[in-house]
């Protein structure tokens, strides 16, 4: 969730849709999304929407949180009838500042309102600090099927400059202690082009995910967001820019090294082991439906998009006087939604039908090498290695 | 108290001559012109004063806003003499307007010719400046009586005693002679009419010869089509006559004539020494041309007054809208334009860079300046011009000589020899700054003919230079190394041969018809690495490596190279960013469609903007109130 949201038109205050949305929600699959606003402290990279303060006070403290969480999904419940929910993702903030018990609560509200879908997926993020083996024991029994933990680096001189709290050795430990208590699945985010970060420390943070033994990477490269900590020392000087050339170069050693032990890309910036892709991600690039739950959550269902208000406080006195805390949305149009389509599936590795883009654009793009040549042959667009890197050029070129 | 005005005397049609004084003012653009002439109309009584708009006789937006007069107009005002030996004697005064400006120093000639006398209007907190200094002398050469005037002698800063010698240096006079007035309190106002009255010549003419009037000014009005203002020499034009341009033969009805006093007044007819206005009914300022002899077409004279030439584009430049489909706009305005202006010359040319847009050419730098100005005001449009540049005559080895007017006209074979048209510049400073202006025409080849002290602290300098060299920046950099003391002036002078060639510029190999110029041998790599470099930062990085080249025909000079994007992608795309991606994604499609291509090389059109923007700057200075 970025810093600031986009405009739109307003939400009706019973968050109700139109007739074609939730005619056709859920056609594509259904998500849930949680967001949790909190961190113990905030990165100097981070715009995401969190606080740090624990008692906001209202329905928005971190104890009272879980409750205000139900309260919108009991409006949306009276929103939709989506079906089975295949994918449930918490994400933050920190959701592990909530205690297991009210992450369980949410995740069992979710199933008595919509229903889990047999073999659902339910995600929660988590930072390496904020874990230990009982706490991951708890989320496994309430329902919990995956852990993506927020690694960023192996180079304890890069988590400084990103402000992360953990030392370079505890991200891995809880890879394994989140393996022992019983996920299958578990995620290392990393970051890579940092200022002060070299290849060796980056080459460091490879070798340490690969030996981890997780079936799932992220690797993203920096990004300076307006606003932060970070955009502010580098406005000042403390910290040099990051460099596309570095970031390149980065990525490079990403694929070499994450191919090299039996992981392939899925998407742009996502590398899993056979069975491993994370299946609540790949419905928001193929056009799925998700309902997002708290503060600032962004949710989707039939071409219409919408996001809540931002502060925890706000959220939580919306749904106090029985209002939809959604703060604007946006109707799509049927050109939006194929330049959305065009846009997300050009990231993965399935591709898209060539017949759904530019041929002029995508023959040229075969030419300068951004296009798989035999996926070509098969009629699918599919982007080469330099052609990951160059995904947004060829987005434009094709749409 | 005077008396009141002998009711015979201002009868339009038929006014004795010898009642007439036809007199200009010549003044610097921020020397106080417009508010003395408003001061005249409302002394003389022909303007309301609660109807007194400032600086009435500056009917466009943009010449009242800068405080300078682009078109002249001619007003007529009655004057009984209130002291002196001629106390009590009725007079018309004619005041002809002028423009000020270098570029329009043929207007400003034929505005002199009009008038028997001339009043040199110089701030008496500033001094002389050297434009005026151009038109004293041409009004000199035009043997018109010159009454010296310091204006706004009410000020703080105002050193009536040291400029009133300074005046009378160059004219001739006692510093006695050199009259005090303030145009914004009256003071001296009365008493400058007066003299007037005095010291000018009425006109002279044979009122029984065939009509000869000569024609000082054309104005396209949107209502009346074109507005022409004439002073007769002889004979008569009576309203019901058809009269004849000489230049072309044309004969045109009479519609109308009359005087404007300031607004105007329908007449019967104009007589010998009169100034007023005709209206034809033509369109076109080109049909009733400045310098031009308007005869009657009954009885037409046999000699055309002398002085007539065609206006002639000194500088071209090309004019491109920033948003391509401007371009019938722009098309519509240049048209509309040219009805005003028979300077104005402009053809359709593609650029590569730039898309389509228009070949214009100018009389000077204040001209190009204006005419962009007029475009993006009074037509909304957004507009970029090229580097302006003169016009040359090229002669190969063949012996075929080619007049080039823009760059990409520059014959690609064996070149025998270049001519450039050179100006004899006029720069008006402080001496304590006197070295840094030579400095500045040396470094732009220019010689020096000759220097003169006007007072103990200001020098003329006399310079031939290339015009070239003036209208590439020269005038920012005359103001900056002067602090902005230095005033200048120039004037054609022929042309001369001299070490020219064509550099182009050169993106992934192919040349960019915008960024060709014709430069001195000596700073043609110099210019070549400037784009090169500029172009480098401006144009962002492309998918493959682009070299930026300069080069003089097939030899390379200078080059620079972009790089090759590696990295074009956004690392995360999750459900909360897809709004905010697709919004970006639109942007930079819209942003594409604006892209130009040279070859496979997309530019974004402000890099060629910024490219063009910062290397050229026109003579704005020169033209800009303080």
């Amino acid at each position: 969730m970025a810093g600031a949201l986009p405009d739109g038109e307003p939400v009706p205050t019973d968050g109700s849709l139109p007739d074609d949305a939730t005619r056709e929600v859920g056609k594509n699959g259904f998500a849930v999304y949680v967001h949790v606003p909190f961190c113990a402290s905030r990165c100097g990279y981070c715009d995401f929407n969190t606080y740090t303060a624990a008692e906001l006070g209202g329905g928005a403290s971190r104890d009272e949180y879980a409750e205000t969480v139900l309260a919108e999904l009991a409006l949306a419940a009276r929103v939709i009838e989506p079906g089975p929910v295949g994918t449930v993702f918490v994400g933050g903030g920190t959701p592990t500042l909530l205690s297991a018990g009210d992450l369980g609560r949410v995740l069992e509200g979710i199933d008595r309102t919509w229903g889990l879908a047999p073999g659902a997926e339910v995600t929660t993020e988590a930072n390496p600090e904020s874990v230990d083996p009982a706490y991951l024991r708890q989320l496994r029994a309430a329902g919990f099927t995956r852990i993506s933990l927020g690694m960023q680096s192996a180079a304890d001189n890069v988590l400084r400059v990103l402000d992360r709290k953990h030392t370079a050795g505890r991200a891995p430990q809880a890879a394994t202690e989140a393996r022992e208590a019983g996920f299958e699945h578990v995620n290392l985010d990393l970051i890579y082009g940092t200022p002060g970060e070299s290849a060796d420390d980056f080459a460091r943070s490879l070798r340490t995910v690969v030996d981890a033994g997780v079936d799932h990477v992220s690797a993203y490269a920096l990004i300076v967001e307006d606003g932060t900590r970070m955009a502010g020392r580098m406005r000042r000087g403390e910290l040099p820019y990051p460099s596309d050339d570095v970031a390149a170069d980065r990525y490079l050693a990403a694929e070499a090294a994450l191919t090299e032990a039996g992981f392939g890309w899925y998407e742009v910036s996502n590398w899993a082991r056979p069975g491993g892709e994370c299946r609540h991600n790949l419905l928001y690039w193929t056009g799925a439906d998700w309902w997002g739950l708290g503060p600032g959550a962004h949710s989707h269902v039939g071409g219409v998009r919408w996001w809540n208000v931002k502060h925890p406080s706000a959220y939580a006195g919306r749904l106090a006087a029985g209002a939809s805390p959604g703060h604007a949305r946006e109707l799509l149009t049927d050109a939006d939604r194929h330049l959305e389509d065009v846009m997300l599936r050009v990231r993965l590795r399935e591709g898209i039908p060539l017949d759904r883009v530019d041929a002029t654009g995508a023959a040229q793009a075969l030419a300068d090498g951004l296009l798989e040549p035999d996926a070509y042959e098969r009629g699918r667009l599919v982007l080469t290695l330099r052609g990951r890197l160059l995904a947004d050029a060829v987005v434009r070129d094709v749409l | 108290m005077p008396g009141p005005l002998d009711p015979g005397v201002n009868v339009i049609g038929s006014t004795d001559p010898s009642r007439i004084r036809n007199f200009c003012i010549i003044a610097h653009i921020d020397h106080g012109k417009s508010t003395l002439a408003d001061r005249m109309l409302q002394i003389t009584g022909v303007v309301d004063p609660r109807q007194m708009r400032a600086q009435y006789l500056d009917r466009m937006d943009i010449e009242r806003e800068r405080g300078i007069t682009i078109k002249s107009q001619a007003v007529r005002m009655p004057w009984v003499v209130r002291e002196g030996d001629k106390q009590g004697e009725s007079a018309v005064l004619n005041m002809i307007d002028t423009p000020g400006h270098v570029d329009f120093t043929y207007e400003v000639s034929r505005s002199l010719a009009a008038c028997e006398g001339a009043i040199l209007l110089v701030d008496a907190a500033q001094g002389i400046e050297a434009q005026t200094l151009a038109n004293l002398y041409l009004a000199m050469e035009n043997d018109l009586h010159i009454i010296p005037v310091l204006n706004k002698i009410d000020l703080p800063a105002a050193q009536p005693e040291k400029y009133a010698e300074e005046l009378a240096k160059l004219i001739g006079v006692e510093p006695t002679d050199v009259l005090r007035v303030s145009g914004k309190t009256g003071v001296g106002v009365d008493h400058l009419l007066d003299e007037i009255v005095r010291q000018f010549q009425p006109p002279v003419g044979d009122p029984a010869a065939p009509a000869r009037a000569m024609i000082f000014d054309s104005v396209y009005d949107v209502y009346r089509g074109v507005v022409t203002y004439v002073r007769v020499v002889d004979g008569r034009i009576e309203a019901r006559d058809r009269i004849k341009m000489m230049s072309t033969g044309a004969v045109h009805e009479l519609l109308e004539l009359g005087v404007a006093s300031p607004e105007m007044e329908k007449a019967g007819a104009l007589g010998v020494g009169e100034v007023g206005y005709l209206i034809t009914g033509v369109k076109d300022v080109r049909q009733s041309k400045v310098g031009d002899t308007v005869t009657g077409n009954n009885r037409p004279a046999k000699d055309a007054l002398g002085g007539y030439k065609d206006p002639k584009p000194m500088v071209y430049s090309g004019l491109y809208p920033i948003d391509g489909s401007d371009y019938p706009a722009l098309r519509d305005a240049l048209d509309k334009l040219k009805l005003n202006d028979a300077a104005l010359t402009y053809e359709p040319e593609t650029s590569a860079a730039l898309g389509f847009g228009f070949r214009v050419g100018y009389l000077g730098l204040l001209h190009l300046e204006i005419i962009g100005e007029r475009l993006e005001r009074e037509f909304g449009l957004d507009l970029i011009s090229t580097a302006p540049n003169v016009v040359y005559q090229v002669i190969t080895e063949d012996a075929k000589e080619t007049v080039v007017t823009n760059p990409s006209e520059f014959p690609s074979g064996k070149i025998a020899e270049i001519h450039e048209p050179v100006v004899r510049a006029t720069v008006l400073v402080p001496n304590e700054y006197v070295g840094a202006v030579m400095e500045l025409c040396q470094s732009r080849r220019g010689s020096l003919l000759g220097m003169e002290y006007l007072s103990s602290e200001r020098v003329e300098l006399r310079y031939t230079l290339p015009l070239a060299e003036i209208i590439f920046d020269f005038f920012d950099q005359l103001k900056s190394k002067t602090k902005g003391y230095a005033s200048l002036d120039y004037e054609p002078s022929g042309e001369q041969a001299a070490d020219l060639v064509k550099v182009d510029i050169l993106l992934h190999g192919e040349p960019v018809d915008a960024f060709s110029a014709i430069v001195h041998k000596d700073k043609a790599y110099s210019y070549g690495t400037t784009i090169a470099a500029k172009l480098q930062k401006l144009i962002p990085r492309q998918q493959f490596e682009v070299p930026i080249q300069a080069a003089i025909g097939s030899r390379i000079i200078a080059r620079e190279t972009i790089r090759a994007i590696r990295k074009d992608v956004l690392a995360k795309c999750y459900g909360g960013d897809i709004s905010r991606k697709r919004k970006l994604l639109e942007k930079q499609k819209e942003g594409k469609k604006r892209m130009k291509m040279v070859g496979r090389v997309e530019v974004p059109q402000e890099a060629f903007i910024a490219a063009l923007s910062t290397s050229d700057s026109a003579d704005t200075k020169g033209t800009t109130k303080k």
